[in-house]
């Protein structure tokens, strides 16, 4: 073990980890799958509040249903549907890896590529079938 | 808990630029220092190498560095072939052995670190003592009850090419030093290249500790902290995929309890 100039031992750094490490999309979408997980708890108590507010009375749903209609409502539902489709494409993702299947790097990568489009397309196209639904 | 950020005596401040070499064909390798004699932090050294007189590989350059500039320069080498796993270090952002990471496949300067989040001993070299620790606490060894046979055990083809894939694994620590959960519960999380060598011992089939085994992993850290992150599999410089291990491991823990 080695000894500073002190004469008491050099205490040994951490080697540099997060700071140094390439980037990779696989990497990411696991935390973004962590991330849109915990960010479900807000898009759940969202869900919730519609729910109550019908519960409570009609004065207080036209209120919730205001704030739902306008720009910025509708920007945190469509962020909150991007979350709920993110998540549950990932949730497929790991299904099939906790099966045992898909470990092929090339296998990874299509899976990983395939979850960040796919709920991206799915999303737009929730949102257009709302839109035409309701027009 | 996980600490992003390095302690103090761990941030990387701007070393020496050691001198330029005449003419030909240049590269540049910024590579980690840390002496422990000095009581300074570790420091990133700017060293530049004519590649026309050096071998393709980043453990060339690391050898020739150290035979012609800098003899202090510390890094743990020995077969220069891939079969030790000596030389497992953070080049380019991405953990691999050096003897088999060309300089060419590297983009602009090369960047050369010691595997991550791993106490240094000196420069390029970590302290691997726990990740020893570790595989020795998976008992890798052929455990038997039945009485030793004459000649040896005996295995069917079909038993021994479910060793594939994991015989070939040489410890060399890229994975489990790649690995998120391993920087942040490394202490309790036994780690990809661990749970693979665990892997190997389970299927075995020759192997009759099956049951105690899968017992002596059954907890949240030492198997479960694996998120199939993915890091672990990418890194291998073998072609190995220890993600692939630990989903045969988890599988098994459910199919002993259905």
């Amino acid at each position: 073990m080695a000894e500073s100039k002190q004469g008491a031992r050099a205490e040994r750094p951490l080697s540099p980890h997060l700071q140094i490490y390439r980037p990779m999309l696989s990497m990411t979408m696991s935390i973004t799958h962590r991330i849109t997980g915990v960010a479900l708890y807000g898009g759940s108590i969202l869900l919730v509040w519609w729910f109550a507010a019908a519960a409570e009375s009609d004065s207080y749903f036209n209120m919730v249903q205001a704030f739902f209609g306008h720009w910025l409502g509708r920007i945190i539902l469509f962020g909150f549907t991007w979350v709920l489709i993110h998540h549950a494409l990932g949730g497929i993702r790991h299904f099939v890896w906790d099966m045992g299947k898909g470990f092929r790097l090339s296998s990874v990568e299509w899976m990983v590529r395939a979850n960040l489009i796919g709920s991206i397309l799915l999303t737009i196209l929730l949102w257009v079938v709302a839109y035409g639904v309701k027009s | 808990m996980a600490e992003f950020a390095l302690p103090k005596n761990s941030t990387v401040n701007t070393g020496k630029a050691w001198p330029m070499p005449q003419g030909g064909n240049i590269r540049t390798f910024r590579i980690y220092r840390w002496n422990p004699d000095d009581g300074k932090n570790p420091q990133l050294d700017t060293y530049h190498v004519n590649m026309d007189e050096c071998g393709p590989m980043v453990l060339d350059a690391l050898i020739k560095i150290k035979n012609e500039q800098d003899p202090t320069l510390t890094f743990r080498r020995s077969c220069r072939e891939g079969i030790c796993g000596s030389c497992a270090m953070n080049i380019d952002g991405t953990n691999t052995l050096a003897c088999l990471k060309a300089c060419d496949d590297v983009k602009g300067d090369v960047r050369i670190y010691p595997l991550p989040h791993m106490p240094v001993v000196k420069d390029l070299v970590p302290d691997l003592t726990r990740f020893y620790a570790q595989h020795r606490s998976i008992e890798p060894w052929l455990k038997t009850e039945t009485p030793t046979p004459q000649a040896e055990w005996k295995q069917s083809k079909e038993e021994r090419e479910l060793l594939d894939g994991l015989y070939e694994c040489i410890l060399c620590a890229c994975c489990s030093t790649s690995c998120p959960s391993y920087w942040w519960n490394g202490d309790r999380y036994l780690g990809p290249a661990v749970l693979l060598q665990a892997y190997r011992w389970l299927i075995d089939s020759r192997d009759e500790a099956t049951g105690e085994r899968l017992d002596n992993l059954e907890d949240p850290f030492r198997l479960y902290r694996c998120h199939t992150i993915m890091n672990c599999a990418k890194a291998c410089p073998k072609g190995l995929s220890p993600a692939k291990a630990i989903a045969e491991i988890k599988k098994m823990m459910v199919e002993r309890m259905v």
